[in-house]
């Protein structure tokens, strides 16, 4: 059993490159700024666009995210919390 | 009550908004070239009359672009032209005044071309969340009304290449029953392969591959027309309001009419002079009052015979000037007519008639087509004519401005 | 004759397509009974789809009365359309002969057009998603009548003979009300004596199921089939696609009572509003719903009180349930606690346009029956909930006045009233 290392942490750039593709930018918002605290509500995206982002972020890691997590990471940090938690699952399920 | 239109706003091939539209128009500058947004070797029909400048995040707010089809972007760009060209800020009006009515004719073909390919190639999760209403025919009629805040009576009609004046006749209808401002037309664009595949099964593309000569409407070699994609929005207001506000009215929505032509093999006539002979009555006015008409202009001959015959007979032997400016343009489906009420508007206001560019009038055809170059005429009230597969045929005529002393 | 009863439009013929029979009279049967006709998806394979429920029609087209060629070369939202249509002018009783053909126009109703033969197109000249240029050779010949999908109206138009305003109303999930309001202002406003409206959509198909999934709105109750439609229960979590069609003979009352027709219902008021909000979203509070509702009543010169029976949306979302119950508050008053409000989605799924015009139907035999059809699946009323959504068991009510609503993509909101001319008095 070949062990694999969860080489594609995911990270806030990589969210913020989600958002931009899926749903684009409000405006007058910088997602490049200190947004990981930022309420997706106040950044500009509604449960649509995170629904788009949540797909994205499934085909892109090959994972599957929680209906109701999903709608309870109401930031940033929580969203990427959310997904890290589920690669290093998915990874751990690898190395079993 | 009179029903009024206050604004323009034009996206076609020949130009993004109203007054570049109008200038080429009036030039006879055509727009049919080679379809580049895709390649079309592998078609028999090639040509096409593209918007090319049209940038749309250099209009709109990027959150806007990943859930739109084209046509929904250049809709609610000429939305927004057409609101300021009346000098309405919609956020100004009150509640539930304001209203959109559009018509479409194939819907967001392109998005859901897309998203088929997504679904086919790669599986059910790589559809988009928008899906579910990027390319469906409402959307161009929800959209507006979102980004303008209207919250009145709207709607979405379809009738081929028709519905665009179906569209207007329903916005006349709300402002009657006490809505003060619609915006109302149609913009299509669905030039991408899918779009094409199924556009070719109408068996009325022209195959021509000289943009010179591709789109004939009652010429003797007309053999079928190019699509174009783009449209109009106009702002259709209550005339006292209008008035009230001290707003520039380019005229008014004077008579409507549609009818279906029975099923081919009835044995009864088609019913596009019916459709006429109603709208001019609704009009109050007498054929010989119409100044101009704007043609459907299939450029199929069997269809050009039918428009031309149906004219005669509502005004006599070239009993009146007819003409095609979306021989410029090629044909834009549901966004066709309305360009047309735009261009009647125009003519109204500068006194000339358009020309139709590359025709050679067909010794078939009794009618006065004004072709190759402008006309000067004193226009009062124009007829524009809008055909579509399957039968429908609608009429609207267009009244100048009440002087008002 | 009144003046009025020359503007006064009525429904004087009804033709039904629904999942759980076929025609009229099933679909009747299904709703007082209070059986559910959804199921597992059998149209496809369903198992890569999140939601794997549907409410299918069992459409024998060879049983159809459509010809052969009808039927190859219409989509099956037309051919439910034509069909459906057939029926309603059987109903009817109309001799159309008699009727100069420019007198009669049409409208149909329908949200997605001729998506499942668009999908099945798309795959096949695409080679299965593989060519980006797809492929004209492999395109069949009536492609361009489901590119444009007001080829359902020329089909209705040319089933009956009608050559006056013909047009497909396409409002997203309000298209089968809108129709009908449509084609009411048509009458109204002079332009045709008799309206052959409705709506129709044929929905199932991959495409669709991959796009509601996307957005989490169908629901994946996939383990309990006959029970996933659950409008106003506390554990819905998204709606059952459906698919079928309902169409109607409109007409003047004048001309309706001038040839002895069975008048089923007066189309007394309709309004529509949108939202101007949100394109899948809506506001908790419910007001452009309350709107149209208020302008539909007074239209109808009905107070809220003297609404017998309410035909909800009752999709079974959980935003829609609650949005819904807000307008209700919102335009009836205390009154909406005491007035019995039902949605027939329970039962036959939500067939996107086609919905409201069947939702007319199920309301007008209500009026026709005195009998209010059931919310089937409501065991536990979501607490936001709280009015009387008649749960599974139809009830006898006398019911001579109906106010169906739809709610749809695109954010439109729309009311119809309809009311028993010969039994209230307005």
């Amino acid at each position: 059993m070949i062990s694999t290392v969860p080489t594609d942490e995911f990270t806030l750039a990589a969210l913020t490159l989600i958002l931009l593709e899926g749903a684009g930018a409000e405006e007058g918002v910088d997602l490049n700024g200190d947004i990981a605290d930022t309420p997706f509500a106040d950044l500009g995206y509604e449960s649509l666009a995170l629904l788009e982002t949540s797909s994205r972020i499934e085909r892109k890691y090959g994972i599957s995210l929680d209906d109701e997590a999903l709608v309870a990471a109401e930031t940033p940090r929580a969203l990427i919390e959310l997904v890290n938690r589920q690669l290093s699952e998915a990874s751990a399920r690898d190395k079993v | 009550m009179r029903v009024v239109v206050t604004g323009l706003g034009v996206a076609a091939p020949t130009g993004l908004g109203t007054e570049a539209y109008w200038s080429a128009t009036l030039a006879g500058r055509r727009a049919i070239g080679r379809v580049t947004r895709f390649d079309p070797s592998s078609y028999p029909a090639t040509l096409a009359g593209e918007i090319k400048e049209f940038r749309a995040e250099e209009h709109l707010p990027s959150r806007l672009l990943p859930q739109t089809d084209r046509m929904t972007r250049i809709a609610l760009v000429s939305a927004d032209q057409a609101f300021a060209d009346a000098g309405i800020d919609p956020g100004e009006l009150a509640d539930y005044d304001a209203g959109v009515i559009t018509a479409s004719h194939s819907g967001g073909f392109e998005f859901g071309q897309n998203e088929l390919r997504a679904l086919w190639s790669k599986g059910s999760r790589y559809v988009s969340a928008y899906q579910s209403f990027a390319w469906f025919y409402a959307v161009n009629s929800g959209q507006i009304s979102i980004r303008n805040g209207l919250r009145g009576p709207s709607s979405v009609l379809v009738s081929d290449q028709a519905g665009g004046l179906d569209a207007v006749a329903q916005a006349r209808r709300q402002i009657r029953k006490g809505t003060r401002v619609i915006i109302s037309g149609a913009v299509d664009a669905s030039i991408c392969p899918w779009g094409w595949v199924a556009q070719l099964t109408s068996g009325r593309l022209s195959e021509e591959t000289d943009p010179a000569r591709a789109y004939l409407p009652f010429d003797d070699d007309a053999g079928g027309h190019v699509p174009g994609e783009g449209g109009a929005l106009l702002v259709v207001e209550d005339d006292e309001h209008a008035r009230t506000r001290g707003a520039r009215v380019y005229g008014e929505i004077a008579g409507y009419a549609a009818t279906i032509d029975p099923r081919p093999d009835s044995g009864r006539p088609p019913s596009l002079r019916r459709a006429i002979e109603l709208a001019i009555a609704d009009a109050a006015l007498d054929a010989g009052d119409v100044d101009v008409v704007f043609a459907d202009a299939a450029a199929v001959p069997e269809l050009d015979r039918s428009e031309a015959e149906a004219i005669t007979d509502v005004f006599g032997s070239r009993g009146v000037p007819v003409t095609a400016p979306k021989t410029t343009t090629g044909r834009l489906y549901s966004g066709a007519a309305p360009i047309d009420l735009a261009a009647a508007f125009l003519s109204i206001r500068d006194g000339v008639i358009p020309p139709t560019v590359g025709t050679t009038l067909s010794d078939r055809y009794d009618i006065d087509l004004v072709a190759s170059t402008p006309r000067r005429a004193a226009v009062r009230n124009a007829l524009v004519l809008a055909r579509g597969q399957g039968g429908f045929n609608s009429a609207m005529v267009v009244r100048a401005p009440q002087v008002i002393d | 004759m009144s003046a009025d009863a020359q503007r006064q439009v009525v429904i004087t013929g009804i033709g039904v397509t629904a999942p759980g029979g076929q025609g009229t009279k099933d679909f009747w049967d299904l709703l007082v009974n209070g059986r559910t006709a959804t199921r597992r998806i059998s149209f496809f394979d369903p198992s890569p789809f999140r939601s794997q429920v549907a409410a299918e029609i069992d459409f024998d087209v060879e049983l159809s009365g459509l010809t052969p060629q009808e039927a190859r070369r219409m989509d099956r939202a037309a051919q439910f359309a034509v069909v459906t249509t057939r029926e309603a002018l059987a109903d009817s009783g109309l001799e159309f002969d008699s009727v100069d053909p420019a007198r009669i126009g049409v409208t149909i109703g329908s949200a997605v057009g001729a998506t499942m033969g668009l999908d099945q197109e798309y795959r096949t000249v695409s080679d299965g998603g593989r060519l980006e240029l797809v492929d004209h050779h492999y395109a069949v010949p009536h492609l361009y009548s489901y590119l444009v999908p007001s080829s359902f109206a020329t089909e209705v138009a040319w089933a009956v003979g009608a050559e006056g305003p013909t047009s497909v109303v396409s409002t997203g999930c309000t298209s089968g009300l809108d129709s009908l309001g449509y084609a009411a202002d048509v009458i109204r406003d002079g332009g045709a004596d008799i309206m052959i409206a409705g709506a129709t959509d044929a929905p199932i198909s991959p495409i669709t199921m991959a796009c509601f999934d996307a957005i989490k709105a169908t629901t994946p109750r996939n383990d309990d089939p006959e029970h996933a439609s659950r409008p106003f229960d506390a554990s819905r979590n998204g709606f059952v696609l459906g698919e079928g069609a309902a169409v109607f003979v409109l007409e003047t009352l004048a001309g309706a009572r001038r040839r002895g027709a069975t008048i089923y219902a007066e189309i007394a008021g309709y309004a529509s509003r949108s939202n101007a909000f949100h394109m899948t979203g809506l506001r908790p509070d419910g007001r452009e719903m309350a709107e149209a509702i208020r302008v539909a009543l007074a239209g109808a010169r009905l107070d809220p009180t003297a609404i017998d029976y309410v035909n909800a949306h009752g999709s079974g979302t959980k935003q829609n349930d609650r949005h819904e119950t807000a307008a209700f508050k919102r335009s009836l008053g205390e009154y909406a606690y005491r007035v019995p409000i039902s949605s027939i989605k329970s039962m036959v799924g939500h067939s996107l346009g086609a919905i409201g015009s069947i939702e007319v139907a199920a309301s007008v035999l209500a009026m026709a029956n005195d009998v209010v059809p059931p919310t089937a699946n409501l065991h536990h009323p979501d607490p936001e909930c709280d009015l009387d959504y008649v749960p599974l068991h139809a009830r006898e009510w006398r019911t001579d006045t109906v106010l169906s609503v739809g709610s749809g993509f695109g954010g439109f909101q729309s009311a119809l009233v309809l009311a028993a001319p010969d039994r209230v008095s307005r």
